[in-house]
């Protein structure tokens, strides 16, 4: 398709995530505009329910972004997040989407550039894919 | 509580094709305790249905609705308001609400979204294991509290047998010896004597052997 622009979800920890990438925005690092962030309080807070509905609602990727392994904010809040993306993303196999449009990705608060860098390639990433069927099938 | 795990979406993806409209029913007890068919799992199978048939071309309206259990009948009374815009039911529930829903709503089909599993209990978050078989005659309180119905794969009165290995069944070393369980828990009791208390051999008429059973209390029945 060409000149698609890839809707990316990512979901990002209010204490790690976030705060790279408020960071990478005071450091005025480029990132897509792609990436639509969605603030939450612990990346274990995102439940499998919520990354589906993304992918129904026509987002093309779909990521979370949590503190570094053991340094989760909320002891363990990113490992479960960790298996909960791995499940869900045997469950996109199942419906039919490519399980590399969902990942999960880690970085301290002061990885700015970290956020900027994996927001770049997802979205790279995702162009590469194409757009998701289900996004094509809603604008039919 | 009774285990069930999601059939794979593929399946129901072929029960479902037929129909524009459907009703995607979850149950509050048992398969919301196994994350099986509660109402997250619900919505997670109306979206997965919907993003599969609308990947290949196709439509569907997926009404959600869980209910506190399907398996008495005063509960799905209450679908009677919402069944006429339905051309099929899928239940999330064990086959006994399965039935129960297809039982009243004879002019509606229904289908089953999970397979039953077993009688079990939580071992930990996330894993549950087979304890109960309903073999309709108790014999916990001589064993110790370890049922060997349920636990040993043999189903033996007096165990162990002869494959019993470093506390495990020979079946797989996954799965504890049962009557392993049993004497560990019998010397804890300090009841080790009751072990040479030969158990008779199981009357199965109380465990499904007669037909499928029924309990009426009369005090209760009308």
């Amino acid at each position: 398709m060409e000149n698609f622009e890839p809707v990316i979800v990512a979901f990002c920890c209010h204490y790690c995530a976030y705060t790279a990438a408020d960071m990478a925005g005071s450091q005025r690092l480029p990132y897509p505009a792609n990436v639509k962030i969605v603030q939450v309080p612990c990346s274990g807070k995102v439940d499998a329910l919520h990354l589906v509905t993304a992918f129904e609602k026509g987002a093309d990727g779909v990521y979370v972004a949590g503190c570094l392994e053991g340094d989760c904010h909320f002891k363990k809040g990113n490992e479960r997040a960790l298996r909960r993306i791995n499940y869900v993303k045997k469950y996109l196999e199942e419906i039919g989407l490519e399980s590399e449009r969902l990942e999960m990705v880690n970085m301290s608060a002061g990885m700015g550039h970290r956020f900027a860098q994996l927001a770049t390639e997802m979205t790279e990433k995702i162009r590469r894919l194409g757009p998701s069927p289900i996004r094509t099938a809603i604008a039919q | 509580m009774i285990t069930a795990e999601r059939k794979p979406l593929e399946e129901l993806i072929q029960y479902v094709k037929p129909f524009k409209r459907i009703l995607l029913l979850g149950c509050n007890e048992c398969v919301t305790v196994c994350a099986a068919g509660g109402r997250k799992e619900v919505g997670l199978l109306a979206s997965g249905l919907q993003m599969a048939l609308l990947k290949s071309g196709s439509n569907i309206e997926i009404r959600q609705h869980t209910l506190e259990r399907q398996c008495d009948p005063e509960y799905v009374e209450e679908l009677v308001p919402m069944i006429d815009g339905a051309e099929a039911v899928m239940s999330m529930a064990c086959g006994c609400g399965v039935q129960q829903i297809a039982m009243r709503f004879k002019d509606k089909p229904v289908f089953p979204a999970v397979n039953t599993k077993f009688m079990g209990a939580s071992e930990r978050q996330g894993v549950w294991a087979e304890r109960c078989q309903g073999c309709g005659n108790c014999l916990l309180g001589t064993t110790g509290g370890i049922c060997p119905i349920a636990r040993c794969a043999k189903q033996l009165m007096n165990g162990p047998c002869g494959g019993s290995t470093g506390g495990n069944c020979e079946i797989s070393e996954d799965v504890d010896c049962a009557w392993q369980l049993i004497w560990d828990r019998l010397k804890a009791l300090g009841l080790t004597d009751r072990y040479l208390d030969i158990i008779p051999a199981k009357d199965w008429r109380t465990g499904g052997g007669s037909g499928p059973r029924k309990i009426i209390r009369e005090d209760l029945a009308e």
